[in-house]
């Protein structure tokens, strides 16, 4: 179906969880005043990013007062977020939500967690076990959270459960500046999300936040990206804003037909190499 | 095109963000900075105008009576320019009164208490304004440690310290800063007639194109010779950089307990904001 992806651009404060909620729920007011069927938020929206030991102060369970009210408002409109989730045995993931119709339909939990560089999310995060795509009222989806997204085999593997959308989010710091147009983390991600859209013939939906923590800045250009790899709607650079992008079913119909190479693709090729080499590296 | 070109329009997009949300966010609206004459201080001026407004920003010339009179001349140009709030403070006696009680300093003491003496004005100006103190060191100084812990040094937010000197120039004359004020040799105007690169014993813009292969490209010191530097430069400026990193953290903490700050006790500055 055609459907309308609102992608809160937002701006959270670092462990404030009462005030990122109440940016979260205004940015789900305008999503639905807009009369867009989902909201997208980035990696961490009610959290922030550069927690360190903030990480077990603001994780909440999946039965918490906000998870609750999320799932309230998800019946008005569907919801992709991300938080801190705390398990029973006290493990704290990077994790993304999904709610529709009041019910929680998926938790991802950020697999590939970057600690080089300026990152080190492994010191304080347990890691996600696995990538599976579910069913919602706009066909099937499958979630990453930034990082997992350089790993060319998370996308693929939400391809081959017959994921149609991928939804990315994202809290990507800016950096790599230049002489050229475009900050090198942005171009960097741009060629990304096109290419792994292009090569699943899938449509993605990238949102990255925006604001500075401890000097380092993100750089939003939150983007919808058509099956063919074009990008069809980009927000802000550097700024908050709300993108409203109408997803047209048709062009996924259409670039299926025209380049249909998922439909080609070979997996059981694939494990059996895959085997071939995990046994090899093995012996 | 050199490797250090900048697209300036972005990073004036980032750099002015950054002081505006880094001030406001700690509920503030003010900026406090020392006005040297010279370029790096000129460029955060501009920058932190356009951030918080120029009624907003306060900038202090504190010369001593060794300085050139024409680093103030240069630090009112930039004030005038820019409709920031400017005052002039002679640090003069208070830092003659102090090396009355002890004579026999040196030159780079001198120096050392001059910056010092400084940072105590922005410190106690800040106070009374109600502003954050702005950074004014750029990369290529703060890797080479050309400049005064505790002094010059100390800021509660720098926006251009991660920019080298050639992008100082660069994105100086895309603000606009006044021409005698980017031509000028650059001098740290401890006495007449000193400039930074005599006392470096090498150029900005050669120190800059080693830098930035060396710390942000990573290069190995073979990579570096082949490309083109000479070993002799390459070793002392590494040198420079490895000797002066302890102005560059804060001091050590001996560890005795299980959680010592900053070593396993860790939150972001902007914890909570």
């Amino acid at each position: 179906m055609d459907f309308t992806v609102a992608l809160a651009q937002i701006k959270p404060k670092l462990g404030c969880l009462v005030d990122n909620m109440a940016l979260v729920e205004a940015a789900i007011d305008k999503g639905i005043a807009s009369g867009a069927d989902l909201v997208m938020f980035p990696e961490l929206a009610l959290t922030g990013y550069f927690l360190k030991d903030l990480v077990p102060e603001v994780a909440l369970r999946l039965d918490a007062p906000q998870i609750e009210r999320l799932k309230v408002l998800s019946r008005q409109i569907s919801i992709a977020i991300g938080f801190v989730e705390v398990t029973a045995d006290y493990r704290f993931f990077n994790s993304a939500l999904y709610l529709e119709a009041g019910e929680i339909l998926h938790v991802h939990r950020k697999v590939y967690l970057p600690t080089y560089g300026l990152f080190d999310e492994q010191r304080y995060l347990a890691r996600g076990d696995r990538f599976r795509a579910f069913d919602t009222r706009f066909g099937r989806v499958g979630m990453l959270i930034c990082e997992d997204m350089w790993h060319l085999s998370s996308s693929y593997i939400l391809a081959m459960d017959n994921a149609t959308t991928l939804l990315c989010l994202s809290s990507s710091p800016a950096r790599g500046i230049s002489g050229r147009e475009e900050l090198g983390s942005a171009a960097a991600w741009q060629k990304l999300t096109s290419t792994t859209a292009m090569f699943l013939n899938c449509r993605v939906a990238y949102c990255n936040r925006v604001g500075y923590e401890d000097g380092i800045n993100f750089w939003g250009g939150s983007e919808v990206i058509a099956p063919s790899g074009d990008v069809t709607h980009r927000a802000k650079l550097l700024e908050e804003d709300l993108l409203i992008a109408k997803v047209d079913e048709g062009a996924l119909r259409r670039e299926r037909i025209f380049s249909p190479m998922i439909r080609d693709e070979n997996m059981g090729l694939t494990l059996n190499e895959l085997k071939r080499i995990d046994r090899e590296n093995n012996r | 095109m050199s490797a250090l070109t900048i697209n300036t329009a972005l990073l004036r997009q980032i750099l002015v963000g950054f002081v505006r949300d880094e001030v406001t966010k700690v509920g503030l609206h003010k900026g406090v900075l020392g006005l040297s004459g010279g370029i790096d201080s000129a460029l955060v001026a501009y920058i932190a105008a356009e951030a918080l407004g120029p009624e907003n920003v306060y900038a202090y010339t504190m010369p001593y009576r060794t300085s050139n009179p024409e680093s103030e001349a240069h630090a009112k140009l930039v004030a005038d320019q820019l409709g920031i709030n400017y005052q002039v403070l002679e640090i003069t006696p208070m830092v003659d009164a102090y090396f009355d009680v002890v004579p026999h300093a040196d030159n780079m003491r001198r120096g050392n208490k001059m910056a010092r003496e400084r940072m105590t004005v922005l410190y106690d100006h800040s106070a009374e304004v109600g502003g954050l103190v702005l950074g004014t060191s750029n990369k290529t100084e703060l890797l080479l440690g050309y400049g005064t812990l505790h002094g010059d040094m100390a800021s509660a937010l720098n926006p251009i310290g991660d920019i080298y000197k050639s992008q100082v120039w660069e994105l100086s004359e895309a603000m606009g800063v006044p021409r005698e004020v980017i031509d000028k040799k650059p001098s740290a105007d401890l006495w007449a007639g000193q400039t930074d690169e005599q006392d470096l014993g090498f150029t900005y813009r050669d120190a800059d194109e080693l830098l930035y292969r060396m710390v942000d490209q990573r290069m190995s010191r073979e990579e570096l010779i082949a490309f083109g530097f000479a070993a002799e430069f390459i070793d002392k400026v590494q040198k420079k950089v490895q000797g002066s990193h302890f102005k560059r953290r804060l001091p050590i903490i001996a560890k005795v307990s299980n959680r010592t700050i900053d070593r396993d006790f860790r939150y972001a500055r902007d914890w909570g904001k």
